[in-house]
């Protein structure tokens, strides 16, 4: 048992509104929640609902309401979130209904989507809510049965005194708790005594998802919507000039054209913003498909740039910036340059990736009502407190008068971090006086992104007689990116190190890509590892984790600077190798290993594979992985196995390219994303329990298994893969 | 515009519409059924997928005007509740992550079960190649069409 003080969180406790009788609470978001409930379930509902603190209400019943409060991109915080709420309540699992929160920073802190932080960051507050709840139960039954507290255990949503043989439900006492004092500091739990926690937890959503309920931004639908989609430029660095739409607006069901100043000067841009175009076309109609029809005919006059730049144009700069001396090192150890020219062996590879699309499956979209007085905004966006915040510059309106409510995505890999769209959808609807769905297409997706930035590295290494590491040098440089994390591994286990970093300035714009710059570093990183330790002689995993055991024994700089945990990097590799029966492998199929640290966990992987004309075809991944105490393990191996799909489907076969500022992939005709026949068989998952905080689990898994594929398909062909993506290598495709 | 009568989900329904439309906006716009989903408009992703006569097919590429007596089943007529032995090992394996290309997964899923009760590991990646998941959950759709036939051999 843990005591925690309250304070820092306290506003979370605050009920908004309580009735002198402890009060019922109907909030809109309950009733919404009705709806589509079966007649059984309706019938379990409660009659009065109490409001305890603002992620929990508790009815009559003893059923409890849980907000999540964080946005649902897929990583299953909906059913994660609430887990630990209920945990700390002490309340059965089976009487939780889940409820996605709104915008609510009063209430909420960190309502965001992204860096694989949400349980990290929520684990405290969100214990702290249901152990809140339960200290104002137990003193809500001391008081009616007058017993002491302490004398009052909770199991499952009920409460029991021993003594007197007096037990009540939470329901029963949820009127009279939510009339309690809160408390000044709270007990938290044993982690041994969790039962909710470290256990197999269905997605809450599960069947809304499978018989088709609308539960996304595109299945929104309000009384007297239309649906609007935009005309963006075609090419970056492409401006706004003229519209001729006569002919489209006569088509039907079309109800306005015209163009939209998305950010007008002046206005405060968040940093979510990203790639927001200042001014696009706006189509307004009836329905999506006659839309999509009158898009076809509107034509647009765009400004063209002096300069426009191509896929080749980055390639030639980053390659010359690479080639160029940094200004400064980001880090520097011992001395590289002398140790590398003492070496026994040396090596030098440079690696390469290309701009990617994110992509999700439902694409950006967003309704909105903005009225003189309100502004009411609905959808998939992973940052909803900073696009309140745009929308109150933009719309001059003040926040209070903006509501944002969250939608479950279908996807966000980063994308959705980037909410112009949530500006577009309420300068359109506050301009055609009426409730609007705003509609990408998937052209209109793909082509109006943010991307991931291309980028190159180079590494060097240098060998003593004895096959030590001596010397590392890497240099990264990325579009409007610098890819390097000089203080990660190798760092501080070389002696003579030497980390440089450049940007290249590009009109493309580029964002956050699940996993951002780790999804390129880590790859390239563990696949010049292997090299190294095929150079020294060694086995690849024995090499690593002679550097964890330098790291550990005699750590080069300050340990404290270096962004890694030796020991437990060391721990995960020794996993996956005893997991995988490494040693032993007698099959004759081609093995990889890699290894990388990121968003707080550490995740080994070892990936076998056979080669099928000339593609790779993984039969297993055996990945061990420590990220603390696991919340939802079923949930928990899924996002595993989802980050090794994605990073082995991209780093195999996905690009965007440009020619002339013009996205040439617009579609999944063009656009290479993995399918069934491409997945691997089978993936394996291993957590290590050692009862540390939680930490992220949506991104850790989808770098390093680049790696462990480049290394896998050196072993079954004999080439290496410096190149992104792999199969359009020329000596695979040729 | 043109009258339609349309076999949906066991029922007819009435409207007026373009007969260029494709099914995909018919059933997500004019009837309210947006468990069928848009992913790509030209047939690449499978997230509109819904059964014509029992068969697999992208309902962004079937205009209104095409479907005429053909009997159409969406996600939302698959079982009565949720109960579709396909739909039930998806909750059994707890198949998703974010949950859009889900539906049209479970109808590409089920015509195959349809014509193959016991598919093999390659026909069935072959049938569901299809459908594009973007959070990465094909070995999981596999094992809860596994399960699906193991549930049915089992019944």
């Amino acid at each position: 048992m843990t005591l925690i003080k309250t304070s820092f969180n306290r506003r979370s406790f605050l009920k908004s509104t309580t009735l002198a009788s402890g009060g019922m609470l109907l909030g809109f978001s309950w009733l919404a929640s009705c709806k589509g409930k079966t007649e059984a379930e309706l019938m379990q509902m409660p009659k009065e609902w109490f409001d305890i603190n603002g992620f929990l209400k508790i009815g009559d019943n003893g059923i409890v309401t849980i907000m999540s409060p964080n946005p649902e991109i897929g990583q299953n915080v909906k059913t994660a979130m609430p887990m630990i709420v209920a945990e700390e309540l002490d309340i059965a699992w089976k009487d939780v209904i889940v409820e996605q929160a709104p915008l609510n920073t009063d209430i909420f802190q960190r309502q965001l989507a992204g860096g694989s932080q949400s349980i990290r960051a929520g684990w405290q507050s969100l214990r702290m809510a249901g152990a809140t709840a339960r200290h104002m139960l137990i003193a809500a039954a001391a008081e009616a049965w007058q017993v002491p507290a302490n004398e009052i255990t909770t199991s499952n949503g009920v409460l029991t005194h021993e003594a007197s043989g007096k037990s009540a439900n939470y329901g029963e006492m949820a009127s009279a708790a939510s009339l309690m004092e809160i408390p000044e500091e709270v007990e938290l739990k044993d982690p041994k005594d969790f039962h909710i926690i470290s256990t197999d937890r269905k997605n809450v959503d599960g069947l809304k998802i499978v018989t088709g309920k609308p539960l996304f931004g595109l299945d929104q639908k309000e009384e007297g919507m239309l649906t609007a989609m935009i005309i963006h430029p075609p090419a970056f660095g492409y401006t706004f000039k003229s519209l001729d739409a006569e002919s489209a607006k006569a088509m039907p069901g079309i109800k306005d054209i015209f163009p939209i100043e998305v950010y007008p000067e002046g206005v405060e841009k968040q940093w979510s913003d990203g790639g927001g175009i200042a001014k696009l076309v706006a189509v307004v109609g009836e329905s999506t498909w006659q839309c999509m029809q009158a898009k076809k005919e509107v034509k647009v006059t765009w400004e063209k740039p002096d300069m426009l730049e191509s896929t080749a144009t980055y390639e030639e700069a980053l390659t010359k910036l690479l080639d160029t001396p940094a200004k400064m090192p980001a880090r520097k150890d011992g001395d590289f340059e002398k140790a590398f020219k003492g070496a026994a062996k040396v090596i030098e590879r440079t690696y390469s990736a290309p701009f990617l699309s994110h992509n999700t499956m439902e694409p950006m979209n967003f309704f909105a009502n903005v009225t003189a007085d309100k502004a009411i905004l609905k959808g998939p966006i992973q940052t909803p407190e900073f696009l309140e915040k745009t929308l109150a510059s933009v719309l001059n309106m003040p926040v209070e008068k903006i509501d944002i409510m969250m939608t479950r995505m279908g996807g966000g890999f980063g994308r959705r971090l980037y909410g112009h769209f949530g500006v577009e959808a309420a300068v359109i609807s506050k301009k055609v006086q009426a409730p609007i769905k705003l509609v990408y297409t998937r052209e209109d997706d793909m082509t109006q992104g943010t991307y991931r930035p291309a980028y190159k590295v180079r590494f060097k290494a240098g060998l003593d007689n004895d096959n030590n590491l001596i010397a590392w040098y890497v240099k990264g440089v990325g579009t409007n990116d610098d890819l390097i994390f000089e203080n990660r591994f190798p760092a501080g286990a070389v002696p003579n190190y030497l980390a440089e970093k450049e940007m290249l300035q590009t009109q493309i714009t580029t964002g956050a890509w699940r996993a951002p710059r780790s999804n390129f570093i880590a790859g390239a990183e563990q696949a010049f590892m292997d090299e190294v330790a095929e150079m020294a002689g060694k086995d690849p995993i024995d090499f690593r984790l002679e550097l964890f055991e330098k790291a550990i024994a005699e750590p080069v700089g300050d340990p404290k600077t270096n962004d890694y945990d030796p020991e437990r990097f060391a721990g995960v590799l020794k996993l996956v190798k005893e997991k995988s029966n490494w040693s032993q492998n007698n099959t004759n199929k081609a093995r990889g290993v890699s290894a990388y640290y990121c968003h707080n966990s550490y995740v080994a992987q070892v990936l076998e594979l056979t080669m099928d004309r000339n593609k790779p075809k993984v039969d297993k991944v055996w990945c061990a992985v420590d990220c603390g105490i696991v919340i939802n393990p079923i949930s928990a191996r899924n996002q595993i196995e989802g980050g090794i799909i994605d990073g082995i489907g991209h780093a195999t076969y996905s690009q965007m390219t440009f020619d002339d500022g013009a996205p040439q992939q617009k579609n999944f005709d063009s656009y290479h994303l993995i399918r069934h026949q491409e997945a691997p068989k089978e993936i394996e998952t291993f957590f290590v329990d050692n009862g540390i905080d939680p930490t992220g689990l949506g991104e850790p898994s989808l770098p390093p298994v680049i790696g462990a594929l480049a290394n896998a398909m050196y072993k079954a062909t004999g080439k290496r893969f410096y190149n992104q993506p792999f199969i359009l290598e020329k000596e695979v495709v040729g | 515009m043109a009258n339609y009568s349309l076999k949906i989900n066991g029922k007819t329904q009435e409207l007026e519409v373009d007969g260029s439309t494709p099914m995909l906006w018919v059933l997500r716009d004019h009837l309210n059924l947006v468990g069928t989903k848009y992913g790509c408009g030209i047939a690449q992703c499978g997230a509109c997928t819904i059964h014509l006569d029992g068969n697999a097919v992208r309902s962004c590429q079937l205009p209104v005007s095409a479907v005429g007596e053909q009997e159409i089943t969406t996600i939302e007529g698959l079982s009565e509740n949720g109960d579709h032995p396909v739909q039930k090992a998806w909750l059994e394996e707890d198949v998703y992550q974010c949950g859009y290309c889900q539906a049209g997964q479970i109808m590409s899923a089920s015509a195959l079960l349809n014509r193959n009760p016991n598919p093999s590991d390659s026909e069935i990646e072959d049938a569901m190649n299809g459908n594009i998941c973007r959070c990465g959950t094909y070995t999981r759709i596999k094992k809860a069409i596994k399960t699906a036939v193991a549930s049915d051999n089992a019944s």
